[in-house]
């Protein structure tokens, strides 16, 4: 590994996850100060760039979540800075932030996800789309998960169970975004396997989200003590090989560098279905990836300096 | 190909002997370290999605109205630098000190006649200085409310009394208000309904001035009618009057402690952060002996005492400007505010919609149709139309509230709250549209 660096950890920004992302950008700078690194925070704000032409960083750890920090737009102006980053590149953030692209590299992949269907609010308002959600309810069965296309932790995402549920549910995925999916709703184990490494990526090993209702929502995730994260996961042999292979399939499909989180159901039947891949998974006391890297007997810095390790350009 | 890894724990131990070069000790090296450990009071705040969206309204390119921020640019400088400048050189050494934990004589002695200047009577002994009304909110829930407890308060409630009230683990039940303050028939109607479970509330919360975020005032039969209750089942008034004397318009009314009478049915909080600023952190409760001891005994168990800097500012603040013409003030510039915030109202919000016409205080309660949500609208008006609100579901603990939102109008100038006014306006008119196209499809 390389000595010490100067490291800025970009942080916050004004996507809806800013919060969430103070809080991962925070246990970032400590794991780096740790590390024995010179960490210089930065709030993603409008003189990002200027802040960082001034601050002249070796190389930049991004601990943004949700629009602007995920998808592709600060890595991209990273290319432009030429600087090294952590995670994804500007194109695989893209897609993978991008539920119903994302769906559609997975499916080219032979990657099992859900069925659904997209639309933007324009073709609500402008072209009678609602006079199709019968057909997209018998194609698809009830309930269906109805979510914004480009939004991260579960927000705006409700469950449709009848069919007059619908439109409630998607009156609320599109206050979040401008595209909404409606997906049909898996039931079953929810799984997620965070990945890391570029060349040689592994998965280490599959946390299980525990829950009483149907499904991991924002106050799940955030809550301590809400959520029961089992780690490692409770799986047989064959099926945490199959799951996390899934999530390596992912992970290579997308493009993905340094780390991701891959978040699946497993149904009754063990079939394994993909639901999304966060290019920066969480990084807070209550997400996932603290514990799978417990799990893996691997400390948080540990995976923080790997991370670090593989920033790079380009992809 | 790729490798997967499987924990076996091993790898932990190595890596404890490699120890941190640089401790950072504000966080700790496995950030979930502290999860199971806290306290069931503290798990009780829920992160929310909600309190996070908000944190986004102080981005600069959004016209915030979800603020409740009293005005403070048009507190004289030279006022406030001579205040400070007599504080410097008569009290340094006490300003500097601790204090009682009641707070200073001096200040209880003017609390008593502020309070007298009202018509209510108060004695410096039944006074004790808190920081800011929100610490007498504080401890007077904390003083009465065991987890379980019943707590009476007006749906909407106060915002920031949420999370105290949640903290204390009390059930709180709602009764609506509407243009004249609390509904006293549906009170009673609860009252009853509770005596043949053999339960009684422990408090009635209420703000009958200006109420935040409704913006009503209780009518003057209700409130006799309220003490007049309560007195009868036995339970304790809690009158939180904040903004009393932010009146433009509209007659004083007497207060729930003056109806008492000195019956020692209510305890009474106010504060000075709206006939001062709310920088000093000082407010009070005025209760009946035995009450006021224990709440003592609590706040000496939480701070000691309270800013003996602020208490001396506010004493010579009182002694050398009459308060009322600062305040008086601050009231010509609410009511163009409130003016601009009603117009641009009438103007922007649909129909359907409904919102209360405050006399004073800092806020309008406006009602939406029943399938706007305004954690929804929320969202949206944040990312689309750049402006904020406090949405409804803040101001209750168990849900309601969702088609409704506050709006501030004390921090912005009236051409700015037409523009956030309008905004909100053009988001709503955006899910009304989806709900018709979406309603349309069956």
């Amino acid at each position: 590994m390389s000595g010490p660096r100067r490291v800025a950890v970009l942080k916050g920004g004004r996507s809806m996850e800013r919060e969430v992302s103070l809080r991962s950008g925070a246990n970032v700078e400590a794991a780096l100060r740790r590390l024995g690194h010179e960490v210089i925070p930065v709030d993603a704000d409008p003189s990002l760039v200027r802040t960082l032409r001034a601050e002249r960083p070796d190389v930049v750890f991004v601990a943004m979540h949700g629009k602007g920090g995920e998808d592709g737009t600060v890595q991209e102006l990273l290319e432009i800075l030429d600087i090294p980053y952590t995670g994804s590149g500007v194109q695989a953030c893209a897609r993978a932030m991008d539920k119903v692209m994302a769906k559609a590299v997975f499916a080219n992949a032979g990657i099992a996800t859900p069925p659904a269907f997209a639309f933007g609010e324009s073709a609500f308002r402008e072209l009678g789309a609602a006079d199709a959600l019968m057909e997209i309810e018998t194609r698809l069965g009830l309930p269906l998960v109805v979510k914004p296309a480009k939004q991260g932790s579960a927000l705006g995402i409700t469950v449709a169970r009848e069919p007059n549920d619908v439109p409630r549910a998607l009156m609320t995925a599109l206050s979040f975004d401008d595209h909404v999916l409606l997906e049909r709703f898996v039931r079953g184990r929810e799984i997620a396997v965070t990945v890391l490494g570029t060349d040689d990526p592994e998965a280490l090993p599959a946390v299980e989200a525990v829950l009483s209702g149907d499904f991991y929502d924002f106050e799940a995730r955030y809550t301590p003590g809400m959520t029961e994260l089992v780690a490692p996961a409770d799986l047989r042999p064959e099926l945490a090989d199959e799951v996390a292979q899934t999530a390596l399939a992912c992970y290579a499909a997308l493009g993905c560098r340094g780390f991701g989180r891959v978040d699946m159901i497993v149904d009754a039947d063990e079939q394994v279905w993909v639901l999304e891949i966060n290019p920066i998974p969480g990084m807070t006391d209550t997400s996932l990836l603290p514990k799978a890297a417990t799990a893996a007997g691997l400390s948080f810095d540990e995976v923080i300096e790997r991370v670090l390790a593989d920033a790079s350009l380009g992809g | 190909m790729y490798r997967v890894r499987f924990g076996d724990g091993y790898g932990a131990a190595m890596n404890d002997t490699k120890g941190a070069s640089t401790a950072d000790r504000t966080v700790p090296r496995d950030p979930s370290r502290f999860e199971d450990r806290f306290a069931a009071r503290a798990t009780g705040i829920k992160s929310s999605a909600m309190r996070d969206l908000m944190s986004l309204s102080e981005r600069p390119e959004i016209i915030s109205l979800a603020g409740g921020f009293p005005d403070t640019e048009s507190f004289p400088a030279e006022v406030y630098e001579e205040v400070w400048r007599a504080v410097a050189s008569d009290h340094r050494a006490s300003s500097l000190q601790y204090g009682p934990t009641e707070g200073l004589v001096e200040l209880r002695e003017a609390i008593c006649r502020l309070m007298a200047e009202d018509g209510m009577i108060a004695q410096p002994d039944g006074v004790l200085v808190t920081a800011g009304g929100q610490q007498a909110i504080a401890l007077a829930i904390r003083t009465f409310i065991d987890p379980g407890d019943i707590v009476i308060a007006e749906g909407p409630t106060y915002p920031g009394a949420v999370p105290t009230l949640t903290t204390y683990q009390a059930r709180v039940i709602h009764i609506p208000i509407d243009s004249h303050g609390m509904s006293i028939d549906l009170l009673e109607e609860q009252l009853d309904l509770l005596a043949a479970q053999g339960q009684k509330p422990k408090l009635i919360y209420t703000i009958p001035n200006f109420h935040n975020p409704g913006g009503v005032t209780m009518a003057r039969h209700r409130r006799e009618r309220l003490v007049a209750l309560a007195a009868d089942r036995d339970v304790l008034l809690v009158e939180d009057n904040p903004y009393g004397p932010v009146r433009y318009e509209g007659e004083s009314l007497p207060s729930l402690w003056e109806l008492d009478g000195g019956a020692g049915g209510v305890i009474y909080l106010s504060t000075f952060s709206k006939i001062l600023a709310p920088g000093m952190r000082i407010g009070w409760v005025a209760a009946p002996a035995p009450i006021l001891r224990k709440m003592n005994l609590g706040k000496q168990a939480i701070d000691l005492c309270s800013s003996t800097m602020s208490q001396r500012f506010i004493l010579e603040y009182l002694r050398r400007i009459d308060w009322r013409e600062h305040v008086g003030r601050l009231n010509a510039i609410y009511r163009s505010r409130r003016d601009a915030m009603l117009a641009a109202l009438d103007q922007h919000f649909p129909g359907e919609a409904t919102w209360t016409r405050p006399e004073g205080g800092l806020f309008v309660w406006a009602t939406l149709p029943e399938y706007i949500d305004t954690g929804e609208l929320l969202a949206r008006a944040i990312e689309r139309h750049q402006v904020a609100f406090v949405p409804g579901e803040a101001a209750f603990l168990d849900g309601q509230g969702r088609n409704s939102m506050r709006l501030n109008f004390s921090g912005a100038r009236e051409d700015v709250i037409a523009e956030g006014v309008a905004r909100i306006g053009a988001a709503i008119e955006a899910m009304i549209d989806l709900q018709r196209a979406l309603g349309g499809g069956r």
